[in-house]
């Protein structure tokens, strides 16, 4: 029999697949004696054989797909397996103890766990679970039981998890991982905006899927309506692959619209751009018909690693998105981090708080040694493409004016030096605070655009972390709290000639679309994959027609109000 | 016997990816070597030794080479320690 597990729908298509669950199996470790030690340290040999030659094409994959800055933590857990405090530990433990391979192990390991933990630095704890995760791969083969690596997988498949973190995700081979489900997790979280930057089909914050699914199950994911079928019927297998090939020519209908400019049907040009990560994605940005990179999320330079990029690698990064994107604008954000984006090298203080703490700007304006070389090797690439500047997290005047006079320090000293920098950089701001966005046409005097920041716009403006599922349902981006904030803060820059983008998951929105359009908004960036189908949307709606009810929008009572009327109205 | 003093200049001390180069480099060699640092000695060819002693910038470590190709193996490692820029 079939099960349906409902989710929230993160990335949209359908994948028919086994399920591969990403959990790794708990270990029960028994002491037993043991007669004949030396086939007991055979055993231990081949144990940390086997695991080598996993890690090392872990390794080989990760080097290929990921680049040799990520594949370097995998040089270092093979490492781990040939350490001779380590290797040797075992071996005179099961000589001189007479006690199995899996204990001596699992003594030893956890001995150097311990000490790692207890060390008094955030990335010195972190390296306990590197050699947490390697101990419990070679004690998975003498217990012969299979450990979940993503970066093995060989076969077309789904996964399934609790969450994926974005270790996880940097092992995913994009060949074979057909589509994913999470047991938590919303439309904004780290899992969901991934799946989407790989473009196949996800649903998320299914609470169960990892308790109710076992290892080669076969499973469908319908990211268009949020539903997993679990062990599905031959007729169900038949609808949604008749699903699955209507969405296909549904998008090919959208293909067509790649090289068209962005028009209402009154003839209304806006523009639709894309959020990347990673210059990769830049390749996606174009085959979805964006005009432009309305955010490059540059944390990721920072994550994943062990120290700060340099300013010739984040050179490099930044040199080849604007030249890849042919003079097409490149909205650039300085660094992000902090809230739920941590890097272990910085060993910042744990925050009750993180969401409301030293993050972003805040914390670039103090380690100002990090932002100089971030707007350095900005500057440098500025030559290469139509590049703007866009500080995260503004809440007052002042932190904006800090931060562009830093941008100008660094700049005059680059031209002293001799290096060429573009004369024409717009410099703006992430309206993503609530105190911003009341003040922004004060802001608007000064900044050259505005991008706002739906999602922690939402949080802040209703007090509810985006994390917590209990309070999920004041996640409201259609509420009339936050559509009059986005008009205040587009009336001002229009009022001054500025123009003003959303760079959220709201502007990708079908129900947001056209409310936003009757708002004036002037750039849309969303999901490459969200491109085409907002298009062919906007195609077909009257900004005209619209803005003639934006004040009544505003007047609504809810956001269910506002939802209704936008169905009914502007479908 | 050889051995040699270093100063750590690299901003983030020696930490998982410039250890992996040392230790790869050390297990090259037959001789025992060694790299004190703060009055601890640990086995140069042990991934987990080196990280232990969370080596930060501005340290002053040894590194001591015992056995028949003792002196190719400080010199070796002298050369990662330079080429990684990790001190000099």
């Amino acid at each position: 029999m079939s099960e349906k597990i409902s989710g929230i729908a993160a990335s949209a298509g359908i994948a028919i697949a086994k399920a591969f669950v990403l959990q790794n199996p708990e270990l029960t470790i028994e002491k037993k004696s043991i007669e004949d030690s030396s086939q007991e340290i055979e055993r231990f040999q081949s144990a940390l054989e086997k695991s080598k030659e996993e890690l090392t094409v872990i390794k080989d994959k990760a080097n290929e797909e990921l680049g040799e800055d990520k594949a370097a933590i995998f040089a270092a857990h093979l490492l781990v397996l040939s350490d001779p405090e380590l290797v040797d530990a075992v071996k005179q433990k099961i000589k001189s103890e007479k006690v199995n391979a899996e204990s001596a192990m699992n003594d030893v390991s956890s001995m150097f766990i311990d000490m790692f933990e207890q060390m008094d630095n955030e990335y010195m704890k972190e390296r306990a679970a590197d050699i947490r995760d390697v101990s419990k791969r070679v004690l998975a083969h003498l217990l012969d039981v299979q450990f979940a690596t993503p970066a093995s997988i060989s076969e077309e498949v789904v996964i399934l998890a609790e969450d994926l973190t974005p270790s996880d995700t940097a092992q995913l081979n994009r060949k074979f991982v057909k589509g994913f489900a999470t047991d938590i997790g919303g439309r904004t979280s780290h899992s969901a905006i991934m799946s989407r930057s790989m473009e196949i089909p996800a649903v998320v914050g299914t609470k169960t899927i990892t308790e109710k699914v076992e290892n080669g199950v076969m499973i469908i994911i319908d990211g268009l309506d949020g539903q997993v079928i679990v062990d599905p019927t031959q007729d169900e297998i038949a609808t949604y692959q008749e699903k699955k090939k209507q969405y296909q020519q549904q998008k090919e209908e959208w293909a067509k619209l790649v090289n068209e400019k962005t028009l209402s049907s009154d003839n209304v040009q806006v523009e639709l751009a894309a959020n990347i990560g990673t210059p990769a994605d830049v390749k996606g940005v174009l085959e979805n018909g964006a005009e432009g990179v309305g955010l490059y999320r540059t944390e990721f330079l920072y994550m994943g690693r062990d120290q700060l990029p340099t300013e010739e690698e984040q050179y490099k990064a930044y040199k080849e998105v604007l030249e890849k994107m042919e003079g097409k604008p490149v909205v650039i954000r300085t660094l992000d981090i902090g809230g739920d984006k941590e890097l272990p090298y910085l060993n910042l203080p744990k925050e009750l708080n993180p969401f409301l703490g030293f993050r972003a700007i805040r914390l670039c304006l103090e380690e100002q040694d990090i932002f100089r070389t971030q707007l350095r090797a900005l500057l440098r690439a500025s030559t290469f493409g139509n590049l703007k500047i866009m500080f995260p997290m503004i809440a007052t005047l002042e932190e904006f004016r800090s931060a562009k006079g830093i941008l100008i320090e660094e700049k005059e000293k680059l031209v002293k030096e001799g290096t060429e920098v573009s004369e024409n950089i717009e410099v703006g701001i992430m309206v993503e605070i609530p105190s911003t966005a009341v003040m922004a046409d004060t802001f608007a005097k000064e900044v050259d655009f505005f991008s706002i920041g739906t999602n922690d716009l939402i949080q802040y403006t209703m007090a509810a972390d985006r994390m917590n599922e209990q309070v999920s349902y004041l996640y409201q981006p259609y509420s009339p709290a936050i559509l009059r904030l986005v008009k205040m803060v587009i009336d001002a820059a229009h009022k001054e000639g500025k123009w003003t983008g959303m760079c959220g998951e709201m502007a990708g929105d079908p129900i947001a679309i056209p409310i936003l359009l009757g708002l004036g908004l002037d750039e849309f960036s969303m999901s490459a994959t969200s491109v085409l189908p907002a298009r062919s949307q906007i195609r077909g709606l009257s900004k005209e027609k619209i803005s003639a009810h934006i004040d009544e929008i505003l007047q609504m009572d809810t956001m269910k109000d506002v939802v209704e009327f936008v169905e009914k109205n502007f479908k | 016997m050889a051995e040699k003093i270093f100063k750590v200049t690299s901003e983030s001390g020696i930490h998982a990816r410039p250890a992996t180069t040392l230790v790869n480099q050390a297990g090259q060699f037959s001789s025992d070597i060694t790299l004190d640092y703060n009055g601890k000695s640990v086995n140069l060819k042990s991934i987990m030794g080196v990280m232990s002693l969370g080596i930060q910038s501005g340290a002053e470590i040894t590194i001591k080479a015992e056995g028949s190709d003792a002196d190719e193996a400080i010199a070796a490692l002298e050369d990662v320690m330079k080429k990684e820029g990790l001190g000099e």
